[in-house]
């Protein structure tokens, strides 16, 4: 892709370019997509409150044009500032971690929100992108020769080991594996061998049964009702069902807005966030699933897009960790509304209700706005 | 800057890579979806359908029907019983063999259900079975998952406190019959009945209510998530009839093992007090089903136990025609007070020789006399001086052979011939159908709850009408008061001789009921006996020395009586026929004189709550 732009690297001469400049170069097709799945996030809610703005879809938008700017403010600033601050970054979000564990207070089972200045944060969402930025800095002057060395690995492994063992802990099993994902992505994108992913692959395929024993009882019965969904038709099972069957009766066109029976007689709980999708899908029908689907995709595209185009190595790796972030986001919950992987407790970016999971994705967008608006920029030392 | 392009290479060449599986992950996605929405669309949309709103109605709990101080006579009782809603079920077959493996069905049953399934529309439930026991609960709750649509609910059953003694006024419930049915889609709730005799009958659409609804939201599997609006809907209302229990329980008491019917009115307004007739039968087995060895016995049996008797048992009168007759021909002019009549003991028409009874010669006589003493031969002679049709037309005002209107189902008028119905009949009417008219005998048949009425209205005076319902929902029915009934069209002369001879009848050692005269102070009962032969005696048996006592149950006379108390103020009129029950005087009379006995001391006519009981603010405070 754009092979003239990887011979000849175009630094940017002027390194205090202005802020005019800076908006000029933002991506605004990418912040177009996410207005746009916005809008899709307050046509569901909207239904799914019965066909009202409240409760649901006006205190969604407002929290979405709050995070919009505070997306653009961070694409103001200046790439070399985030990754000089990843580390630190990094740190906050284990420590956040750890308050969590202690303080955090329980939803479903699983310690995962606290409230900061009364606003509630899922540390877990926010370490996605804090390791993100760890790991790409870690890796961002790394030669091939290092690359091949235990000892350099070790400390990223440990450095992706640690919040997973934690959010593990919370218990939130989806996010643990998003997690590890993102950091093997980052690492596989910084140059390490494949094999050496196989061996860990490996490693924890052997392991299986040990962490299963380990695992919580309704993790074990969401992996156990995912292989057999009929097992326990009224319990975890029933989401599944009842959500296949909102996709299935939603047919090509959809039963038409506020007109879908699974939706308005409320028989998935809980619809206005992890089966967002469902509302959709079962209103709107494929047409109007597949449009979500290429609007999701087109913001993954690009991200890759900014990564391919991203002078620098820092900024690469953060794009690539941000977008596959945004996937396994979009993966997960598609999977799981569908059938396909068990339920995790992961919400559709952008779209369901909820303010914690749209800041850690509107900070993200932010970061990779910066790098795209920063694209070019010289990191001091020549480390590309 | 070799490295750092050759770098940026593998990260391209790997970030492609990587994107490219994402969007083919996507495309999988993409894949999947068109598969569940388009493909599969019919199979989730019908899902989608059943994983709805249910809508299930509910039967209404069947009004209560009570005496006239709110004793219950029919109520409901609790009992389990399972329904089966096959919208619910994915495949109801499997789970109709699910249920039939944990709680046995006979083979007619399930092809009841088979058929109810097939034909009911999905908001009504199909009944499994009724009156599950513990064990059978047992089961279908644990097996709950391999039942869905299988619903385990309280219902209600019929059942009536007082069994076979009141079997046949207030009537029994019975499942509807597919005529029903049809004609009303409502009948086919689960646990629905319908009245099929007595009150239950008369008075269904009081007592049955306006069903209510359940909507439940159901999924898939045929749960009920949860239950969205409930109506109970209307209960039916309470029917209080004018019976007294009490009395009622000493009428069949009384009546035990004999054959035959007592009752007893409001000789004011024609309430009936009781209703007795016997044999009778267990009317909480209708609800169930009646087990055919059961039933084949009352079908063949001779006392036949499913007839009331009171209302539809046809008797002849006997002598207690009499005072019919009396009226008749002192209407028509043909007999005075003072007419004086001559009984040797016999009256000869012709060449045939009517007997007086027990060949006794009475004498020279006046009609009070004549009734006194039940001279027969005295009204072959007044039934022939006034012919046949003047003693219907009399018989017809008294409330004999005529449809008297009571608010029972299959009443029969019974029937006082007149000249018209024998030609209509292609009857020859001879003189002597006209003689033997006089003493109630020959085509006269009359139900008991006519001769009731017939002593009523002489006792009164007042046209009143035999009824059993007083109040529906509380509020008196017409009927209820006696300025509800118009006089009797009788002269008021005549009345007061036919009275004095029904008084001498029980008052005077000569009266055929001497024997039941009351002992009380003040009080005195009128009445008359009869004695209604059923077959006639031939010349080889009596040659043989038969009597009455000595020939066969089924060929002995009937005996009947007729009373009203007290007699200066008339507020209680009997009428108790036991069949083969030789002497009116000797077996029917005591029935008559017990019921009388409580009615005057208990004294239940007019009032809602029983005589020194402290009066409840409404006297329908007690149904259920």
């Amino acid at each position: 892709m754009m092979p003239e732009r990887i011979a000849p690297l175009r630094p940017f001469r002027d390194r205090s370019f202005g802020l005019a400049r800076k908006l000029l170069r933002v991506n605004w097709l990418f912040v177009l997509c996410v207005c746009l799945l916005a809008a899709v996030g307050y046509t569901a809610l909207y239904s799914a409150a019965g066909g009202a703005p409240e409760p649901y879809a006006n205190s969604q938008i407002f929290r979405f044009f709050g995070a919009l700017a505070l997306m653009l403010a961070i694409a103001m600033v200046d790439i070399r500032l985030i990754a000089k601050i990843s580390w630190p970054a990094y740190a906050l979000g284990v420590v956040l971690l750890l308050v969590v564990m202690k303080f955090g207070h329980t939803g479903l089972g699983a310690k995962r929100w606290v409230t900061v200045g009364g606003m509630e944060i899922q540390p877990s969402e926010l370490m996605k992108l804090f390791l993100t930025l760890a790991l790409a800095a870690w890796f961002k002057g790394a030669t091939q020769e290092r690359l091949n060395q235990f000892l350099f690995l070790l400390p990223a492994g440990l450095a992706v080991l640690l919040p997973v063992g934690l959010i593990l802990k919370e218990p939130n099993l989806g996010t643990a594996v998003i997690t590890s994902l993102i950091g093997v992505t980052i690492m596989l994108g910084a140059g390490v061998r494949w094999w050496k992913f196989a061996i860990v692959l490996g490693v924890l395929l052997v392991a299986a049964p040990l962490l299963y024993h380990h695992l919580h009882d309704y993790q074990r019965a969401r992996i156990t009702t995912f292989l057999n969904p009929g097992s326990d038709p009224l319990g975890a099972g029933y989401n599944i069902i009842q959500s296949k069957i909102a996709l299935g009766s939603g047919g090509l066109t959809g039963q038409g807005y506020l007109h879908g029976t699974q939706n308005q007689l409320n028989f998935l709980p809980e619809k206005q966030t992890d089966f967002v999708f469902t509302i959709i899908a079962e209103e709107f029908g494929f047409l109007g699933s597949m449009l979500v689907l290429v609007l999701l995709f087109t913001i993954i595209a690009m991200a890759f897009y900014t990564a391919l185009s991203c002078a620098h190595t820092y900024g690469r790796l953060v794009a690539l960790g941000i977008g596959t972030n945004f996937f396994l986001y979009c993966f997960v919950n598609l999977s799981m509304v569908m059938g396909l992987i068990p339920v995790g407790g992961v919400p559709l970016p952008l779209i369901s209700y909820g303010g914690s999971a749209l800041t850690a994705v509107m900070l993200g967008f932010g970061v990779l706005m910066s790098v795209h608006v920063h694209r070019d920029v010289e990191f001091a030392g020549g480390e590309f | 800057m070799k490295r750092e392009t050759k770098d940026r290479a593998a990260f391209n060449r790997r970030t492609l890579l990587i994107g490219t599986a994402q969007f083919g992950i996507f495309g999988a996605i993409a894949g999947r979806l068109y598969n569940l929405q388009v493909a599969k669309h019919g199979k989730y949309a019908l899902l989608a359908e059943q994983n709805s709103i249910s809508e299930r109605l509910e039967a209404p709990l069947r009004g209560v029907i009570t005496d006239r101080f709110g004793t219950v006579l029919a109520g409901n009782q609790q009992h389990w019983r399972a329904l089966f809603m096959q919208g619910l079920a994915p495949d109801p077959q499997v789970v109709l063999d699910n249920f039939y493996r944990l709680v046995p069905l006979s083979d007619a049953e399930k092809a009841r259900i088979a058929t109810e399934l097939a034909h009911r529309p999905g908001y009504i439930p199909v009944l499994l079975k009724d009156y599950l026991d513990w064990p059978d609960m047992a089961a279908l709750e644990v097996n709950t998952p391999d039942l869905p649509g299988v619903v385990v609910e309280a219902g209600a059953s019929r059942f009536y406190p007082f069994g076979p003694g009141l079997a046949h006024a207030v009537g029994y419930v019975a499942r509807p019959n597919a005529r029903e049915v049809a004609a009303d889609p409502v009948l086919c709730l689960p646990g629905i009945r319908v009245g099929r005799t007595g009150v239950e009958s008369w008075q269904d659409a009081a007592l049955r209510g306006v069903p209510g609804f359940v909507q439940t939201e159901t999924n898939v599997h045929g749960q009920v998530v949860r239950q969205l609006a409930r109506d109970p809907g209307t209960p039916g209302q309470t029917v209080a009839l004018a019976l007294d229990a009490g009395l009622q329980a000493l009428a069949v008491q009384r009546l035990g093992a004999l054959t035959g019917a007592a009752v007893m009115l409001d000789a004011t307004t024609g309430e009936i007090l009781a209703l007795a007739s016997s044999p009778s039968f267990d009317p909480s087995l209708f609800d169930k089903g009646v087990p055919s060895a059961i039933w084949d016995s009352w079908i063949s049996d001779i006392k036949d136990p499913l007839q009331d008797k009171v209302i539809a048992g046809l008797f002849a009168p006997g002598s207690t025609f009499k005072p019919t007759v009396a009226l008749a021909a002192m209407k028509a002019g043909t007999l005075t007070p003072e007419t004086i009549l001559t009984c040797p003991g016999f009256f000869k028409l012709g060449d045939h020789v009517f007997w007086c009874d027990n060949h006794t010669a009475h004498g020279s006589i006046t009609v009070t006399t004549a009734l006194q003493v039940s001279c027969d031969v005295f009204f072959y002679q007044v039934a022939l001086g006034v012919g046949i049709d003047p003693i219907a037309r009399m018989a017809t005002r008294l409330g004999l052979g005529t449809d008297l209107g009571v608010d029972l189902p299959d009443s029969e008028p019974g029937l006082v011939p007149t000249l018209d119905w024998a030609r209509r009949h292609g009857i020859l009417w001879v003189e002597g159908s006209t003689v033997v008219q006089g003493i109630g005998q020959g085509y006269t048949e009359l139900t008991p709850l006519a001769l009731a009425t017939m002593i009523a209205r002489v006792a009164t005076g007042s046209a009143v009408g035999p009824h059993i319902t007083r109040r529906i929902g509380g509020v008196l029915q017409t009927g209820g008061n006696p300025g509800d009934w118009p006089a009797l069209d009788v002269d008021a002369g005549h009345l007061a001789v036919v009275r004095q001879g029904l008084f001498e009848v029980v008052n005077t050692p000569a009266g055929t009921a001497y024997g039941a005269r009351l002992i009380m102070p003040n009080v005195q009962m009128a009445g008359k006996t009869g004695t209604a032969q059923v077959h006639n005696n031939t010349a080889a048996e009596k040659q043989q020395g038969f009597n009455d006592l000595t020939m066969a149950w089924a060929q002995r006379p009937n005996a009947l009586f007729v009373a009203y108390a007290p007699y200066d103020n008339p507020r209680y009129a009997v009428a108790v026929v036991v069949e083969h029950g030789d002497y009116g005087g000797l077996s029917a009379a005591p029935i008559a004189h017990d019921m009388m006995v409580y009615a005057l001391t208990h004294d239940p006519a007019g009032r809602d709550v029983p005589l020194g009981a402290t009066p409840q603010a409404t006297p329908e405070a007690t149904p259920s």
